[in-house]
């Protein structure tokens, strides 16, 4: 594989993505993990990028960077009073979950360096169309109608929920 | 870049996750965990459907590899409704007991 600036970016964005996600586990600080969750959302999103998911790469943006981060940086400033803010981390535990971690990447990273079926699956360079319309037409007219109207109503459900459970109780 | 690159990336991910939800002791960081394993497998599903799916062809000579995309756009919706209800019973725990850290919240423990 020649080294252009193509492979680069690529390079560039795995690298923010899996630094950035290692400083969600490791910081101490509950904010700055926020923050670093941020950082690996959009490197994420760059990723689909590159794999010619437009689409998705901008939902990916404005749902979870927009959306989900903003929920977390809520729930934290509403939870956290200034103790704790700190993440207190047990040694035994750090070790353990440590080892099982390393055990569980060394498992995947076997995987799926013995696969066969996965070699030489490069990227063949076919340009995609701009997959909006397709997906569009995807969800609301063919195949996946059914999911996106039974996710609609997941969706009402969870809001339905999370009002419910949040709400103060008001005994009468 | 092949296939392997971004399923190293996503495993990363994925042990990345379970390592923030095996030692964590703040909730919400744990929901942080959760949302990188959920990110993990969104990014394993775009990658399969680019690379192994076959391609569908539509009229002209447009090529669409599509199926692996839609599945990750369910699987944000559920992260997102996933975050709402986890963070809604976060609150409650914390009106309850003042405290979000999983080890203090004990009280069916015998």
């Amino acid at each position: 594989m020649e080294f252009t600036l193509k492979t680069f970016i690529f390079y560039g964005f795995a690298l923010i993505t899996i630094g950035s996600a290692l400083a969600v586990v490791t910081v101490r600080n509950i904010v700055h993990a926020a923050f670093a969750l941020m950082v690996t959302l959009f490197g994420v999103a760059g990723l689909y990028v590159f794999l010619q998911a437009d689409f998705l790469a901008a939902t990916q943006v404005i749902v979870y960077v927009g959306g989900i981060l903003v929920l977390i940086l809520f729930g934290v400033m509403m939870t956290s009073g200034r103790l704790e803010m700190r993440i207190h981390i047990e040694r035994g535990q750090l070790l353990l979950g440590g080892c099982i971690s390393i055990a569980l990447l060394m498992l995947l990273l076997t995987v799926i360096a013995n696969t066969p079926a996965w070699e030489n699956l490069t990227d063949d360079g076919t340009q995609l169309a701009p997959t909006t319309k397709r997906i569009g037409e995807l969800i609301l007219n063919e195949k996946f109608l059914l999911p996106f109207e039974v996710v609609s109503v997941l969706l009402l459900v969870a809001l339905i929920g999370a009002a419910l459970i949040s709400r103060k109780e008001v005994r009468d | 870049m092949s296939l392997q690159h971004y399923l190293v990336i996503s495993s990363i991910l994925f042990t990345l996750g379970i390592f923030a939800v095996l030692t964590r002791k703040n909730a919400i960081s744990i929901l942080m965990g959760i949302e990188l394993i959920l990110n993990s497998c969104n990014l394993n599903f775009v990658a399969f459907s680019r690379f192994v799916t076959p391609a569908e062809t539509i009229v002209g000579s447009e090529v669409f590899r599509f199926d692996g995309q839609i599945i990750a756009i369910f699987g944000i919706v559920l992260a997102a409704a996933e975050a709402a209800v986890f963070l809604a019973i976060i609150l409650a725990i914390y009106r309850e007991f003042g405290s979000i850290r999983p080890d203090e919240v004990d009280t069916l423990k015998g």
